[in-house]
């Protein structure tokens, strides 16, 4: 492996690009990464019209319980005859026409439904489609989670690069500064507990599932409390994505999306601080090849 | 200033990224819709269903799982109705208005004895109780406590002949209007139909089955989503294929795309 890195530098050396390049995500990594994107933007767009459907979130077993819904995304007709698009979150109401609650379709009529044409697979309100897609979609996140955790495990990627040392979680407190060991806990807080959850949650949904073993859904708070568990998730995650797609452009895009897609990051010789970036855990799997 | 130093390189993956992004979305859309239209990335996409079932008869081996049963506090206040609430044929309603009490139900098709029952003999068959929550495919769930005849006793009593593999529910309601109806319909394989939770049932929560909620007589199947659970019940015919009846998919939502198997 050394060898390969020299030459890999050698090859790299030019006097427009000081530095060189080292394999920085072996193809096990690559492809679940891509196969995870993929999954993740057709599991959340198709999700998104499967809300559609039933636009509102409660706590507990069912939907019926007397107590009102605690979020919701609906319309009512305004004083003009227009109909108003809402959003009522523990009782307040934020209006919120042209996106959510009412939005122009993609054929530019308006359309009463929760999330707007463009953030939904498919594009139009078909429940049955949506479904096809959701599902399909959620056995590839779960294998390729599967194919990604043996992988890990048994390379030791898992235990090598992202497992928190003991002074990671000394400099938990002061971690603010420190990038990566934040980093880390966000990559093993997705993998280990936002991932689970939301599989475990949309697993509560089915009926079937259910009855493998009866009352088991209730740990969730009952199947209701589940769904609106699947739903807050499925933004977490949104949210995670965001921060570290953020994080990708801000730090080297270019080498970044390089690096995720043929495996080789660039050192620069002048910028150490590349190093301790984004995906620095990483450079230790180096370290030890 | 700083702009001014932007290399021609830099701008060039700027405006490549830009429009790799806009084309992206539009293409994902677009593609993702092109795609669902078309019947064999449908039938690619429906491999998820069949490795859920395929899933679901490895885990349970031939082992009878329950669906759980709650208690009268988790009774939803009042039961949803959803679809149909009022199947409005002059035949339906006027039964509707004499009490059912001209109704029968017809059990038919791949059977030794069939036999066609009143209400009345319906009731005085042996029944169960059970306190359930009914999961729409839409995502919202009601429990209602539903009392009925078990399927498997109608089964013993018309005795299904070796080569009948699925039970077809006639239904009262339909949906569209005019000349332009499709009456609803629901089919079970016979693993459902003699699940010990599967009735015919004829009250909800204590009380008649109301209109709303599929009067005179609804299935229970209890590992499945709503629209499996027919209503206004007229005839069920036990057959060795769906493939002839209705859109040929098993159901009303089947035949409009939705998965034959709801369990998930």
């Amino acid at each position: 492996v050394e060898k390969a890195a020299m030459a890999e530098r050698a090859l790299s050396a030019s006097p427009r690009h000081s530095g060189y390049l080292y394999l920085r995500h072996r193809l096990s990594v690559r492809l679940t990464h891509w196969l995870n994107v993929v999954s993740l933007i057709i599991l959340f767009m198709s999700g998104l019209m499967i809300f559609n459907a039933h636009a509102s979130l409660d706590w507990g077993k069912s939907s019926y319980t007397g107590r009102p819904s605690f979020f919701e995304i609906t319309s009512r007709m305004g004083g003009d005859g227009l109909p108003i698009g809402v959003v009522r979150v523990f009782g307040h109401e934020f209006e919120t026409t042209g996106l959510l609650g009412v939005s122009k379709d993609a054929d530019g009529q308006t359309s009463e439904h929760a999330f707007p044409w463009w953030i939904t697979i498919p594009s139009r309100y078909t429940l049955a489609q949506a479904r096809l897609w959701h599902f399909f979609f959620a056995w590839l996140l779960v294998l390729n989670g599967l194919a990604y955790l043996t992988y890990s495990l048994i390379s030791g990627h898992l235990q090598r690069d992202l497992a928190p040392t003991l002074q990671d979680w000394r400099g938990i407190g002061r971690s603010i500064r420190d990038h990566l060991r934040l980093q880390k806990l966000a990559y093993l807080a997705v993998i280990f507990v936002l991932l689970p959850l939301i599989v475990l949650a949309g697993f509560a949904m089915s009926p079937w599932l259910d009855s493998l073993l009866p009352g088991w859904v209730d740990l969730f708070g009952g199947r209701q409390s589940a769904r609106a568990v699947h739903f807050i998730v499925a933004w977490l995650l949104v949210a995670f994505v965001g921060i570290h797609v953020f994080q990708v452009v801000v730090s080297g895009l270019w080498n970044h999306l390089r690096s995720m897609v043929t495996g080789h990051y660039r050192i620069t010789a002048g910028r150490p601080s590349a190093i301790a970036s984004a995906d620095a855990p990483v450079s230790r799997e180096q370290a030890h090849e | 200033m700083n702009r001014l130093r932007v290399s021609p390189e830099a701008l060039a993956k700027r405006r490549f990224l830009q429009r790799a992004l806009a084309g992206g979305g539009a293409l994902l859309i677009g593609g993702c819709d092109r795609l669902g239209e078309s019947e064999s990335f449908s039938k690619v996409l429906s491999a998820g269903e069949s490795l859920s079932r395929g899933v679901r008869d490895v885990v349970t081996a031939g082992r009878v799982t329950m669906a759980q049963e709650f208690t009268t506090a988790d009774l939803s206040p009042s039961f949803r109705g959803n679809g149909n609430t009022d199947p409005d044929s002059q035949e339906y309603t006027a039964m509707a208005a004499s009490g059912f009490s001209g109704w029968k139900l017809a059990v038919d098709g791949l059977v030794d004895a069939p036999a066609s029952l009143s209400l009345a003999e319906l009731r005085a068959m042996p029944s169960r109780t059970q306190i359930t929550r009914h999961d729409c495919v839409e995502g919202w769930s009601a429990i209602g406590q539903w009392t009925g005849v078990p399927l498997a006793r109608v089964l013993e009593l018309v005795r299904p002949k070796p080569g009948a593999r699925y039970l077809v529910f006639h239904c009262a309601d339909s949906f569209g209007d005019g000349d332009d109806v499709t009456p609803y319909y629901e089919s079970i394989d016979m693993q459902d139909a003699y699940h010990p939770q599967t009735l015919l049932a004829y009250a909800l929560n204590g009380k008649t089955l109301p209109i709303t909620n599929g009067a005179p007589l609804r299935l229970r199947v209890e590992r499945q989503l709503g629209y499996k659970h027919a209503k206004y019940v007229m005839r069920i015919e036990l057959v060795a294929d769906f493939a002839d009846i209705g859109g040929g998919k098993g159901g009303y939502w089947e035949d409009q795309g939705y998965q034959w198997y709801a369990g998930i």
